[in-house]
């Protein structure tokens, strides 16, 4: 349950945006995480109804957009996502490819009353 | 309302404090390495092996993570090695903030080597950077052979992976070359090192690269003072 330490994060950085912004209430949170970290979308909603009480973003709508795992082949430059398993070796060349999405944990923006 | 563009990593916080730590670790020439694993992989183990191997070649240290006791700091007392315990309490890994807290009660002055031992866990501690130059895992093979499928990112972040317990292989019916597969099909680039601690087997192989490993990010760190005075001598 990293979750909770995760939410923290985000209600700092949000809370201080807010404050940047003079507002008192933050309506929405909109995060990016991707699917190839070890973050799990229920969890993460779940951790934020508990420790949103008392901030700014106390009736905040949480967004999350699930970023799909997206590799590149360095031989042959195919991009590729993954099916239903996590596999890094380029469907075309077998080549051991690279991440270029699917790593992320962001706030993309929030919303301010 | 209105929308505020924020584009920060969550893990921010963690990210700058793993940098100051790491910044810390360099000036004082301390290579890192951060011990991962699901509670019970034989870390603790790998680690007493490790240590009696490599104690002649660094002056080295331990950071234990756990919820709870000192029980592995104690076995690393037992073995001469300084070591300090962060107890977690509830949380499941460590974070950076944790290390640079530690760093005021326990002295790494003259420290050339430092362990730091996570909390047992097969996800969370892969999220958190605490300013080590290396990741190791240890897996052990009778968690069977599927889980580098099943738990990623862990074994992706790990540039060494340690399948450690290959003695009980015959027991637990599990294909070492079906799980070293699996690793490298999530991680493509990992060191792979199959080794048992209870009868030694495959551990010098480890501890050969991990001398290497430290050698070599030695001479990158001293690359730079080279560049500089072979400048000077060019002027």
């Amino acid at each position: 349950m990293h979750e909770l330490a995760i939410t923290q994060g985000i209600l700092e950085i949000a809370e201080r945006e807010a404050a940047k912004h003079h507002s008192g209430r933050i309506t929405r949170i909109k995060l990016q995480i991707g699917e190839f970290t070890g973050v799990v979308k229920e969890a993460l909603e779940f951790s934020f109804e508990v420790v949103r009480q008392g901030t700014l973003a106390e009736y905040a709508q949480l967004e999350i957009e699930v970023v799909k795992l997206r590799k590149r082949c360095p031989s042959c430059e195919k991009v590729f996502e993954s099916k239903d398993q996590f596999d890094f070796f380029c469907p075309q060349c077998n080549a051991p490819a690279q991440i270029i999405s699917g790593r992320e944990m962001q706030i993309e923006y929030i919303e301010l009353d | 309302m209105h929308r505020i563009a924020v584009g920060t990593n969550i893990l921010e916080v963690n990210e700058q404090i793993a940098e100051e730590n790491r910044q810390i670790f360099q000036e004082n020439g301390i290579f890192v390495v951060n011990l991962m694993s699901a509670p019970g992989a034989g870390k603790t183990s790998v680690l007493e092996e490790t240590i009696k191997r490599i104690r002649d070649n660094y002056r080295l240290g331990v950071i234990e993570g756990d919820l709870m006791t000192t029980l592995d700091t104690d076995r690393m007392e037992a073995l001469g090695v300084p070591a300090y315990q962060i107890t977690t309490g509830t949380v499941c890994h460590l974070d950076a903030r944790m290390i640079h807290n530690a760093l005021h009660g326990f002295s790494i002055d003259g420290l050339e080597l430092l362990f730091i031992e996570n909390v047992g866990n097969l996800v969370c501690p892969a999220e958190f950077n605490l300013g080590e130059e290396l990741k190791v895992m240890v897996y052990s093979t009778v968690e069977g052979a599927e889980k580098p499928k099943k738990y990623p990112v862990m074994f992706h972040e790990a540039e060494a992976v340690l399948l450690n317990k290959i003695d009980l292989l015959p027991y637990a019916g599990v294909a070492l070359e079906e799980l070293e597969r699996n690793v490298l099909d999530v991680s493509p680039e990992a060191e792979i090192f199959p080794m048992s601690c209870r009868t030694g087997e495959g551990i010098d192989d480890w501890v050969n690269w991990l001398i290497n490993r430290i050698e070599t990010a030695k001479k990158k760190s001293a690359a730079p003072e080279t560049l500089r005075s072979s400048r000077a001598v060019t002027l």
